[in-house]
């Protein structure tokens, strides 16, 4: 069989590097299956990326697809043949339709039943003739964000400068807007040129000599030695960030790495000051001594060669110094403000025009906090660094700084509540009531940077619903959905066993109270609960509890947080245990027919019929004085199930539904008092068992 | 190379490329996109090749004529070019060797940067373009302007003048930038700085911005009834302005920011598809006497 190699090359305009890699390997995975899915066999396939390029070169390509051996089956015998033998008009027509003749013909059984068929064969087709279907596979291609040029209808990440697509040394004809494929690439954007390409597995080597690494881990590579040589000629360490490396080494086709220096003084500021200056603006690798302080020293991989090193340095020397120059003017002023200045200006800064000042929001933080830190029995000394981190929670939010680097809220309140001579722990709360920032990030170390964490986003949450801002679909604008997790999360993390319904209503009298939104409070209290109830959904969805079991623990009221995970957990961990099915089938039982009862009512035990009512009921008065304990849900679940016997009896030998009216609502009470039992725990109707 | 000659290399580079040499436009703007040379001709589908100066005022940036880097009021050199040409980041590169900076001598990226203006419904894709890691140009293909979808895309290159001139000129002080001979950016705009830096956080009434903001979107709204996109598209720009001290001032909160924004969204959008019905109307006479042009 005749092979050639396939070079697919896409020139593009500087690509988004976070884009590069994930596209490069998208359009690797497209070539592969396609020629799988094409029957054209290949040897190996090579991806290969820079910032304007994505590239394929598949080695070993067939000239052709597989010829296709195969049975084709056509109508059943006694269709295919007429009465006395001959071949029907529907034999005749099968065969002709296949390409064969009715002498081609044989018979085979499938169930039992014999059809005609004929031995078809399926020449492949040249491979050449196939390829320009590449075409497809390139505009198939998603990208995260897409852009419209010029007056093409095309969309893709970056416009199409060039198409080199070669199958051997033939070019594969195809064209995407108005771009037509050669055999032509181009080099480094200044320091190559143009080249022509006659033999694919050239392509690395023959685009190198143009100074384009087109393998992106040589690159990184590349990267990462003249990072160590830089690190040993100065004694210097320099921490990777593989984030950083990925995107330098998707922003250089050549890369090469060089450092330069800045002014000691800045070295006075916050060290993550001059790295958020460094990494997040400049993509700068931040030096380090070999004791871990930071070096006055910044490194930067230019996309070129080493020629005018020292002139670029100073570019960049001049840049970062003019960006710490302004860090250093900011932090300055800073230092110079009084804490209870930036205070006052709160309450000129309107937070929201329905929901007030942002000194109005740090008042009911602050009240919730006061509650929050009796209702957890915090210590004296506790509750006053609750209460004053809470009372400066937002003061730095008016500083320079903040203004300038919003992501450092919070971490330039602690560093700055530090040095104006707050406590340390009233410092770290005012920073950390801003975890959890993401989805990744942890949530707050201290108890009560957790405790202003909750209240600052439960009152956010709660301020938002009350003027309708309710997150819907993919409109959550004020990241409503993460802060609620961050609540969840947080009193998961504390094990704060706080009804999570009075944390939602505690917020919601501060709100209301400030006469905040015109809904009212049953209307707001609902709305928020099923909103936080659908989170903590998502949270056990993500444990992989069974959907419905988290029903079950979602299906009465949310009260402890930390205790509702763990009972779903339970039974999660218990669903496949013996007797499990039979268990929830009796307390499934006892909550469907409690539902009959109209209200609530004692039970009285002289209206007992049997000995099986008297037993059930005094199991509920024993059980029910365990449960009262504190007891782990796990042990609450045992205690739950160990009723089953008692349940089953009952229910064989009683009949609920009574025709005596006060046999029958005495019967009815003790059932709605064991399934108010039951459903503390889940509403175990839920829970699928077959 | 001085800051007015830059400007003339420029316009030069630019003009001989086809573009009109247009004026700034002539109320306060806190970006050369926001000029109707922009913001407007970028809808719709008639072709417009512009290149300008555009003196941008950005209140927050003011620093009292302090700082080295940062002015309340600096200048932008805008091309428009719709549809973008194929080689646009050629024609790029070429205006910056115009300037003398040789690329190989240097380091120069195009890094990723989408280029957003919530307050103008307008957003973007291109690169921010970095010359030795400071960013001289914003270059982007615009994809929404005042919320309508653009057809064909326009591209758009933002030079800052100043960034560049001190780069250029090797100045670590932007007030020592020579503008031409004889004059620096000191002599001209320093007093202008502080006092519109003192306005801006001390002396400015936010009660009487926020009347301001109300009665120019009521005046917007008001002019867009009549069909006159032009006087009711100056009075957007007030609203965006006065905003823009508002926000400088703290006078209004992240959260509420989102609501301001979306006023002048609102009223942005509105221009923009009175603005292309306008157009429509007439027959779009600029791509008429393209293809006119082309086909004798």
């Amino acid at each position: 069989m005749n092979k050639k190699d396939l070079l697919l090359e896409i020139g593009l305009e500087e690509m988004p590097a976070r884009f590069v890699t994930n596209s490069m390997n998208q359009l690797s995975d497209k070539v592969c299956s396609w020629l799988t899915e094409m029957k054209i066999s290949f040897e190996e396939i090579i991806a290969y990326s820079s910032p304007r390029r994505l590239a394929v070169l598949v080695k070993g390509v067939s000239t052709a697809q597989e010829d296709i051996n195969e049975e084709a089956k056509g109508p059943a015998k006694k269709i295919a043949l007429t009465e006395d033998g001959q071949w029907s008009k529907a034999a005749i027509g099968f065969s002709r339709g296949q390409g064969a003749s009715v002498e081609d013909i044989f018979f085979k059984e499938i169930n039992g039943v014999e059809y005609a068929h004929v031995n078809k064969f399926i020449k492949g087709q040249e491979t050449a003739v196939l390829l320009p279907e590449l075409q497809q596979i390139i505009t198939s291609l998603t990208f995260p964000k897409n852009m419209k040029w010029a007056d093409q209808d095309l969309r893709f990440v970056r416009p199409i400068k060039w198409l080199m697509a070669l199958f051997g040394n033939e070019v594969i004809p195809f064209a995407i807007t108005n771009v037509q494929t050669s055999n032509w690439t181009r080099g480094h954007r200044f320091l190559g040129e143009e080249i022509e390409l006659n033999h694919p597995a050239d392509y690395e080597k023959s685009l190198l000599a143009q100074y384009v690494i087109t393998n992106p881990q040589v690159r990184k590579d590349a990267i990462r030695s003249q990072l160590e040589k830089i690190e040993e000629e100065n004694g210097w360490v320099i921490p990777v960030d593989e984030d950083l490396l990925e995107e330098v080494n998707n922003l250089v086709e050549y890369p090469t790495a060089l450092y330069g220096q800045f002014e000691e003084e800045f070295l006075d500021l916050p060290e993550e000051v001059l790295i958020t200056s460094m990494k997040e603006h400049q993509r700068y690798f931040p030096v380090k001594s070999n004791d871990g302080k930071l070096l006055p020293y910044f490194v930067t991989v230019r996309n070129g060669g080493h020629e005018n090193l020292e002139k670029v340095a100073k570019g960049n020397e001049k840049v970062l110094r003019a960006r710490l120059a302004d860090a250093a003017f900011f932090y300055k002023e800073d230092q110079k403000t009084d804490i209870n200045v930036s205070l006052a200006k709160l309450k000129s800064i309107v937070y929201h025009e329905e929901i007030g000042t942002l000194a109005e929001k740090v008042d009911r933080v602050r009240e919730l906090v006061n509650k929050l830190s009796d209702e957890l029995s915090f210590s004296e000394e506790d509750k006053a660094v609750a209460d004053r981190a809470a009372e400066i929670s937002k003061f730095d939010l008016v500083t320079h700084m903040v203004y300038e680097f919003p992501e450092l809220q919070g971490f330039m309140g602690e560093k700055y509540a530090l040095q104006k001579g707050e406590k340390e722990a009233v410092a770290l709360a005012v920073n950390e009531h801003y975890m959890p920032r993401n989805a990744e990030d942890k949530t707050p170390s201290g108890i009560t940077g957790a405790v202003l964490a909750i209240a600052e986003k439960m009152d956010t949450i709660v301020s938002s619903f009350a003027i309708g801002i309710i997150p819907s679909g993919s409109q959550d604008p004020y990241a409503l959905r993460r802060q609620a997790t961050g609540i969840i999360q947080t009193l998961l993390a504390k094990n704060w066993n706080i009804k999570l319904e009075n944390l939602i209503a505690l917020a919601l009298d501060a709100v209301q109270n400030a006469k905040i939104g015109k809904k009212t409070k049953e209307e707001l209290l609902q709305e928020l609960i099923s909103f936080f109830k659908l989170r903590i959904k998502y949270l056990l969805q993500e444990k992989a509890v069974r959907y419905d079991l988290i029903d079950a623990v979602l299906g009465g009221e949310i009260g402890s947080v930390p205790s509702l995970v763990k009972r779903a957990e339970v039974l999660e961990s218990n669903k496949n245990a013996e007797g499990f099915k039979e268990s929830i089938e009796a307390l499934s039982r006892v909550i469907n027919i409690s539902s009959k009862a109209e209200e609530k009512g004692e039970v009285d035990s002289s209206l007992f019929e049997n000995e099986f009512e008297k037993a059930l009921f005094n199991k509920y008065l024993s059980v029910n004085e365990e449960l009262g304990k504190e007891v782990s849900e796990e042990a609450a679940f045992t205690l739950l199930i160990s009723m089953k016997p008692e349940i089953d009896q009952y229910f064989e030998h009683t009949m609920v539904m009574a025709d005596n009216q006060a046999i029958r609502t005495n019967r009815l009470n003790q059932m709605a008092l064991l399934a108010e039992l039951i459903m503390q725990f889940a509403n175990m109707n839920e829970i699928i068992v077959k | 190379m001085n800051i007015q000659n830059m400007i003339l290399t420029l316009q030069k580079h630019w003009s001989g490329h086809g573009c009109i040499l247009m004026q700034a436009y002539d109320v306060e703007k806190g970006a050369g996109t926001m000029s109707p040379y922009t913001f407007l001709r970028a809808i719709g589908p008639e072709p417009w090749n512009v290149a300008y100066v555009e003196p941008s005022r950005r209140p927050a940036d003011g620093r009292y004529g302090e700082n080295p880097n940062r002015l309340y009021q600096h200048h932008q050199f805008q091309v428009i070019m719709k549809p973008s040409p194929d080689n646009i980041q050629d024609l790029y590169l070429d205006s910056l060797k115009a300037l003398g900076i040789n690329p190989l001598e240097h380091d120069i990226r195009f890094v990723e940067d989408n280029w957003e203006n919530p307050s103008l419904g307008c957003a973007g894709l291109g690169w921010e373009v970095w010359l030795d890691g400071m960013e001289i140009t914003q270059f982007t293909y615009f994809q929404q302007v005042g919320g309508l979808e653009c057809k064909p895309v326009s591209v758009e290159i933002t030079y800052g003048i100043e960034r560049l001139a001190s780069y250029i000129q090797d100045k670590e002080d932007v007030f020592d930038l020579e503008w031409t001979d004889g004059f620096t950016v000191r002599d001209i705009f320093l007093q202008p700085e502080f006092e519109h830096s003192k306005y801006t956080f001390e002396t400015s009434d936010p009660e009487m911005l926020f009347n301001l903001f109300n009665i120019y979107e009521k005046e917007a709204h008001r002019q867009m009834d009549e069909g006159l996109v032009h006087p009711a598209y100056d009075y957007v720009l007030k609203c965006s302005h006065t905003f823009n001290l508002l926000d400088a001032r703290g006078a209004i909160s992240v959260t509420e920011r989102t609501g301001y924004i979306a006023r002048c969204r609102n009223l942005a959008r509105k221009v923009a598809k009175t603005f292309y019905e306008e157009r429509e109307k007439l027959g779009f006479p600029i791509l008429k006497a393209k293809e006119e042009g082309t086909h004798e």
